[in-house]
């Protein structure tokens, strides 16, 4: 255990030299490219916070935006520093969520996803129909970067990478521990048998909106740094197309582990960017590798070890298989 | 006095009347046995005093007190827990965590506490599988404690339902076909299990087919057919009920 967690350790302090060096040795270009790509992490980790139910929510994209519209509309109007308006507008995307979850957990399967997007779109059209205070189609713009710290300007892109990479490191950790914690064991069981969860006293509401809304706040954080970098917001961004993009990213990486859809959107985004002469072409390019990652590696990216391993004939059982949930699910400290 | 009556229960599904009228009493410190022939109705009264389900009528009077349509998880509260007919386990869960999850009803989980993993929160957790142990010993199965849930032999499966049950720290345990499926020495090892659950104290409701099992540890009988109760009385009693033998041998 001990050497599997240096490892990690390893990989991370790695991980970490790489992405401080990134500004230094390529362009501005791809500097935004992966602060975007930071962006898109938080949002698809918070995404997979819900998935722990059992639900996939549709409408987080949107709430994404309430982050967006709500930083957008307190610093642009408001005229109240980002500093500020960073916890406020997170905070607003969760009593947004708070409000939605209401109904939405007492939902699952289907209607749960249905119900989720209905609730998403009905978000993005207060957008394009209150032309006061959101700005209608065109949405609002003159969203104001970040205010300076000691000379530092967050309007370049290097200082607003770093930003972006530590508020991300920050947001990830702390989902992580909540995924490993006993409540993120306890989303876990009301997914596996929710009656059970039941019948041993879980209020499976409560749970459900509380992983809705935690899942929420992190949405807005996303929200708040997309919106200061682009300076600007509209109804667009929060669509139905993005939504697809965030589904595919969770299908490709695989949603059991913490990594897994972290690692769909970064292998997306390479391969996005690899294909930038055919940008036309991506929709279709992403809709092939969603049909073949569903046919040939219905678990994505994160059950592809485990499957080579079954090929070279180092067969694990198949109740070993879950193994993996579990550690995510690990009920006390001592055991990992 | 009895900890559980049912007043005139009721539950219909659509045209279908599952529970007609029952009328029953539980008292404390026994155990009760409820049979009856498939589809007479005994899980659908267990899932309308737990809750799961709503009584089309009638009422469930829980120490005296109103517990009619309550959810499931606030049923569980105030101190019934039960088990399910194919057992249900969180099955990639190890033993122990399992458990463990039960024991959440009177241990609560902390936002904050869990996240910051506070001294106390360690400390608590770790008193929480303690007791956990503890249970799975009780039921027998403390040596399988780290497997995986779904993997262990069907016996084991049916005590670790039966010990999550009691982590919820019950006045009264509903069973619901626990011997289902067990070789006669299991059996006779479940039984003996829950005859001391009853000396500690808890009272129980027990569904089984087993009828051997049911005549050696029940008290008394509460005979179901077609949703109504047809007769209640200790066990050599209601083997010569007139109505009984005709439910089960099917004599008009």
């Amino acid at each position: 255990m001990r050497n599997s967690r240096t490892i990690v350790l390893i990989v991370l302090v790695a991980l970490a030299i790489v992405a401080v060096l990134v500004p230094y040795v390529s362009s501005y270009y791809y500097t935004d490219v992966i602060t975007m790509l930071f962006i898109n992490i938080i949002l698809v980790s918070s995404f997979r916070l819900i998935t722990l139910t059992g639900n996939w929510n549709l409408a987080q994209v949107p709430l994404m935006g309430a982050g967006a519209y709500s930083s957008a509309l307190i610093t642009g109007s408001l005229g109240w520093p980002f500093w500020l308006s960073l916890p406020l507008s997170a905070i607003a995307a969760a009593v947004i969520g708070l409000a939605m979850s209401y109904p939405l957990a007492r939902t699952k399967g289907f209607a749960f996803f249905i119900a989720s997007y209905a609730a998403g779109e009905a978000m993005v059209l207060c957008w394009t129909r209150f032309k006061v205070p959101f700005g209608g189609w065109t949405g609002l713009v003159n969203v104001p970067p970040p205010g300076d710290i000691g000379g530092i300007s967050f309007a370049d892109p290097t200082p607003y990478y770093f930003l972006t990479g530590i508020i991300m490191a920050a947001c990830l950790w702390v989902m992580y521990r909540l995924a490993r914690s006993r409540i993120g064991a306890t989303f876990h069981a009301i997914h596996s048998q929710e009656s059970l969860a039941r019948s041993i006293g879980i209020n499976i509401t409560r749970y459900k909106m509380l992983v809705f809304v935690v899942s929420s706040f992190f949405a807005g954080v996303a929200g708040v740094l997309l919106v200061h970098r682009m300076w600007a917001v509209e109804p667009n961004q929060f669509g139905w197309v993005p939504t697809l993009y965030l589904l595919v990213w969770a299908v490709f990486g695989g949603t059991r582990t913490f990594v897994g859809p972290i690692l769909g959107v970064t292998v997306l985004t390479v391969i996005g960017e690899l294909l930038v002469p055919l940008a036309e072409w991506v929709p279709m390019i992403y809709g092939f590798i969603l049909i073949l990652t569903l046919l040939f590696f219905p678990e994505g990216l994160e059950g592809i070890p485990h499957r080579v391993q079954s090929w070279f004939g180092k067969t694990r059982t198949r109740t070993a298989a879950p193994g993996e949930v579990l550690s995510e699910g690990q009920l006390t400290e001592g055991q990992h | 006095m009895a900890v559980l009556e049912l007043q005139g229960l009721r539950k219909q599904f659509g045209e279908l009347v599952a529970v007609d009228n029952v009328d029953m009493k539980v008292e404390e410190g026994e155990i009760r046995g409820l049979i009856g022939p498939n589809g007479s109705g005994k899980t659908t009264i267990f899932n309308c005093i737990t809750g799961f389900l709503h009584p089309t009528g009638g009422k469930v009077i829980w120490q005296g007190e109103d517990i009619t349509g309550e959810p499931p998880h606030v049923v569980a509260g105030k101190g019934i827990a039960r088990t399910f007919q194919l057992t249900n386990l969180f099955r990639d869960m190890t033993a122990l965590q399992n458990v463990v999850m039960a024991c959440h009803l009177h241990t609560g989980v902390g936002l904050f506490g869990q996240f910051l993993m506070t001294r106390r929160t360690k400390k608590r957790d770790g008193e929480i599988e303690e007791r956990a142990i503890e249970l799975l010993e009780t039921m027998g199965i403390g040596e399988v404690k780290d497997e995986v849930a779904g993997a262990l032999p069907h016996g084991h499966q049916e005590a670790l339902g039966v010990a999550m049950a009691l982590a919820t720290e019950p006045k009264l345990l509903l069973l619901d076909e626990p011997v289902t499926g067990m070789n006669p020495s299991e059996t006779k090892d479940m039984m003996e299990r829950i005859r001391r659950l009853r000396d500690s104290g808890v009272t129980i409701l027990l569904v089984e087919h087993d009828m051997k099992a049911v005549m050696s540890t029940c008290e008394r009988l509460t005979v179901m057919n077609f949703g109504r109760n047809i007769c209640e009385g200790d066990p050599n009693g209601v083997c010569s009920h007139e109505e009984v033998i005709e439910a089960y041998l099917g004599m008009s």
